[in-house]
């Protein structure tokens, strides 16, 4: 569905991402993980164009991505960004619409969408003619899930959408997701710091270092042959205070 | 330089088309413009010529205190003008200066290869005169200007047009060997006062003042023959005295009518008692020429109401034009990097010319009224509004502007639904801002014959009373509150109640 083929980004002299593939197809979730500042978000936006890889190539269902068609392709991909990005002067329904009203689909087309989405993601209707600035932590990401989510796009690419909430609906909205990608049958790349939530959505880990995937597979396959060192520690980490 | 100058006109078009009742009034063939100076006397005179003139059936405009010689003499030269008082002196020591004229004929020769007819003296000279209070006069013994030569501690104040015209004060101190250090160029009418509160000691003044005798100043004796004669005359176009003959007999009838003692006495009755130029010029034609005209004199709320549309007139123009033009100029700036720079540096330059010069510098481009002044605050206006477009869009957060860039809209959508309504309010005080300086600054309008606030405080800074400078001084100060006021108003309904939820 989406591949990006042995690509490298650098800024200033700083080599963010450098010669990596990634693939991923439909019913598939990969989740990115790996220390701040590896590059996980730079992948994230090489994927989805918002920046130019210096070297390699990106193909939407084996098609090159150019200028020509980089907008069409946006539509085809639902994009979180990591602090959410609402924009603050329109409504949740107006930032989840945005593209639809664009793209002149029939209002009630949009209303029974949206309608749909509320309650894939438990989100409380009367929340939606809020601005984002009166919606809490919990609901803003429901409503970037949503607007990703809103033209039914093929790929969704999640840059640690469920960062920063409390452990309750966190929990809560990780079964939603993980219900929502199994039933609509998506191709997935989801960003993590948290190795739970990795191991919970994953069916690929990718563990990234200074910009390069270090290793990649189940996460059981990470710890029985980790590459090196690191690998392990990294993995665990977060699994010994969890059990502490 | 030449885009300026093609965008200025393209606005003055457009405002043509929008405002047909303005081309009609200022700019109709068959109407006669008649320019004054902006003092008293020349004001006078205008108002006499206008007398004459618009009496004979023929339709005349008096555009008053339009400001120095430069303007009114290009402004007649560029058919802007068909008539202006002037004087002998001023056409061959300042509109000729560094040319040398044999006699009054090589004068008019001259004034004729321009298209320029010259009328017989009007009967008065007024001359500049050197003066101080009569007391120190005496107390120093000073009585000819070269006695000044003694007391290089006396402090001068001229008139700005006395400080560099060529008989003015370099060539004065030249002939005269003037040792004074403390020279400073100030208005005419504002060096009486300097007198009176004994911050200068000696000015200039013409000869027909009626401050003489008010503030009780001595003349000084031009003992070395420094100044010409400043006999009046009128400038008039030639092609106009060719389609009214009967309008230039009518004007011509003031030739040798007004002696210097006339003169004292109209500008006394004006500045001292308080009447109308239009009232003193109706009065004297009658006396002394058995001519009947009628003046109408204005209501302190009809001039009121006039200068209130006359401002209002400036600032919406100049000001939508600039909102118009300023807020693409701003995303243009914002979407070419490089350009952009360029862009706001220019614009930037504009601000920084002094606003009195713009406004001049747009005479030769657009001639007098209100087409250079609004030019002039269409350009001041700019700089306000492109900025703040600019950094409204540039302030935008990173994660907005990728999420925006993520969403596939095309960029003029991304545009107007996204980047503009973040930028809403950045840009709405930008034009804020841009509307309180606009009203300011149109108040200088009144020197090239905008009209507006500026009206009755340049005729209450001439005429030294403080009452006619306030009518113009409050409601100015009034319509800048009330414009701030207005646009609070607006942020509702142009900022989006998302962003207005943070305070
Ligand atoms: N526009 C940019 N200009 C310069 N350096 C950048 C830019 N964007 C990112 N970087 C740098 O590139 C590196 C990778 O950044 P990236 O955002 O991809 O990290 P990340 O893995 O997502 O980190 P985190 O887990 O903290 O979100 C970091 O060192 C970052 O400082
Ligand atoms: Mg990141």
């Amino acid at each position: 569905m989406l591949r990006l083929k042995n690509v490298s980004k650098k800024f200033e002299n700083l080599q963010a991402v450098s010669s990596v593939d990634l693939t991923v197809s439909e019913r598939e979730t990969k989740v990115l993980v790996g220390p701040s500042g590896c590059g996980k978000s730079t992948l994230i936006r090489l994927a989805i164009g918002i920046i130019e890889p210096d070297e390699g190539e990106i193909y939407f269902k084996g098609e090159l991505v150019a200028h020509e068609n980089l907008l069409e392709i946006r539509r085809k991909i639902g994009y979180v960004i990591q602090e959410g990005g609402l924009f603050p002067h329109l409504t949740a329904v107006q930032n989840i619409k945005l593209v639809a009203e664009y793209l002149e689909w029939s209002s009630n087309k949009i209303t029974a969408r949206i309608k749909e989405l509320a309650e894939l993601t438990h989100f409380p209707k009367d929340a939606l003619e809020r601005f984002p600035l009166q919606l809490s932590g919990g609901q803003r990401q429901r409503v970037s899930l949503m607007r990703a989510l809103m033209l039914d796009p093929e790929v969704l690419l999640l840059d640690e959408p469920l960062g920063a909430l409390d452990p309750m609906i966190k929990a809560d909205l990780q079964e939603e997701l993980r219900t929502i990608f199994r039933t609509l049958g998506k191709a997935v790349v989801l960003v993590t710091h948290d190795i739970n939530e990795a191991e919970f959505f994953a069916d690929e880990l990718l563990l990234m270092k200074d910009g390069k995937i270090l290793q990649q597979g189940s996460i059981r396959e990470l710890l029985k042959n980790p590459v090196d060192d690191f690998v392990e520690k990294f993995i665990n980490a977060q699994r010994v205070r969890a059990s502490n | 330089m030449l885009l300026i100058r093609r965008l200025l006109l393209g606005l003055v078009i457009a405002a043509n088309f929008c405002f047909p009742q303005w081309s009609m009034g200022g700019e109709s063939q068959n109407e006669i413009k008649i320019g004054s100076k902006k003092f008293t006397e020349s004001v006078i005179l205008g108002e006499m010529a206008y007398h004459l003139i618009n009496k004979k059936g023929v339709t005349a405009v008096h555009k008053a205190e339009l400001g120095g010689t430069q303007i009114l003499f290009k402004s007649l030269v560029q058919g802007e003008l068909d008539i202006y008082p002037e004087y002998t002196g001023t056409i061959v020591q300042e509109i000729f200066s560094g040319e040398l004229f044999r006699n009054e004929e090589e004068v008019r020769d001259k004034l004729e290869s321009m298209g320029i007819l010259m009328s017989k003296p009007i009967g008065f000279n007024n001359s500049y005169i050197i003066g101080m209070k009569k007391e120190a006069a005496k107390k120093f013994g000073i009585d000819k200007i070269s006695d000044l030569k003694n007391y290089p501690e006396l402090k001068f104040g001229f008139s700005n047009e006395f400080m560099d015209r060529g008989d003015g004060w370099p060539s004065l101190q030249r002939k005269y060997n003037l040792p004074q250090r403390d020279v400073r160029g100030i208005d005419h009418d504002i060096g009486y006062r300097g007198l009176e509160n004994g911050s200068i000691d000696v000015i200039d003044l013409y000869s027909t003042d009626a401050e003489i005798d008010y503030y009780d100043l001595k003349s000084l004796i031009d003992d070395l023959n420094h100044f010409p004669e400043y006999q009046a005359v009128f400038l008039y176009r030639s092609d106009f005295a060719m389609r009214n003959p009967e309008s230039v007999k009518s004007l011509l009838r003031l030739e040798g009518m007004i002696s210097e003692s006339d003169m004292v006495k109209l500008n006394a009755d004006v500045k001292l008692a308080g009447k109308s130029e239009g009232e003193v010029a109706s009065k004297f034609l009658e006396r002394k020429l058995n001519v009947k005209t009628e003046f109408y004199q204005m209501t302190i709320f009809e001039k009121l109401i006039r200068n209130t549309y006359d401002h209002l007139f400036l600032v919406v123009i100049s000001l939508s034009a600039a909102i118009i033009i300023a807020i693409p100029l701003g995303i243009f700036a914002y979407k070419t990097a490089k350009f952009g720079q360029l862009l706001l540096g220019t614009i930037g330059v504009i601000q920084t010319i002094p606003s009195l010069a713009l406004i001049v510098f747009m005479i030769p481009l657009l001639g007098i009224g209100a087409k250079p002044a609004i030019a002039a605050l269409f350009l001041y206006s700019l700089l306000p509004i492109v900025r703040n477009t600019y950094s409204g869009l540039k302030d935008i957060p990173l994660q907005l502007s990728e999420s925006a860039e993520a969403l596939g809209l095309p960029s003029r959508v991304k545009m107007i639904k996204i980047e503009l309504p973040l930028a809403s309010r950045s840009i709405l005080s930008g034009i804020k801002t841009a509307a309180v300086i606009n009203v300011g600054t149109a108040t200088l309008g009144a020197i090239i014959g905008a009209g507006g606030y500026g009206q009755p405080i340049l005729t209450g800074i001439r005429l030294d009373d403080t009452g006619l400078i306030l009518q113009g001084a409050i409601p100015a100060a009034l319509l800048a509150f009330g414009v701030q006021w207005l646009f609070e108003m607006l942020e509702p309904i142009f900022v989006s109640k998302g962003l207005r939820l943070g305070e």
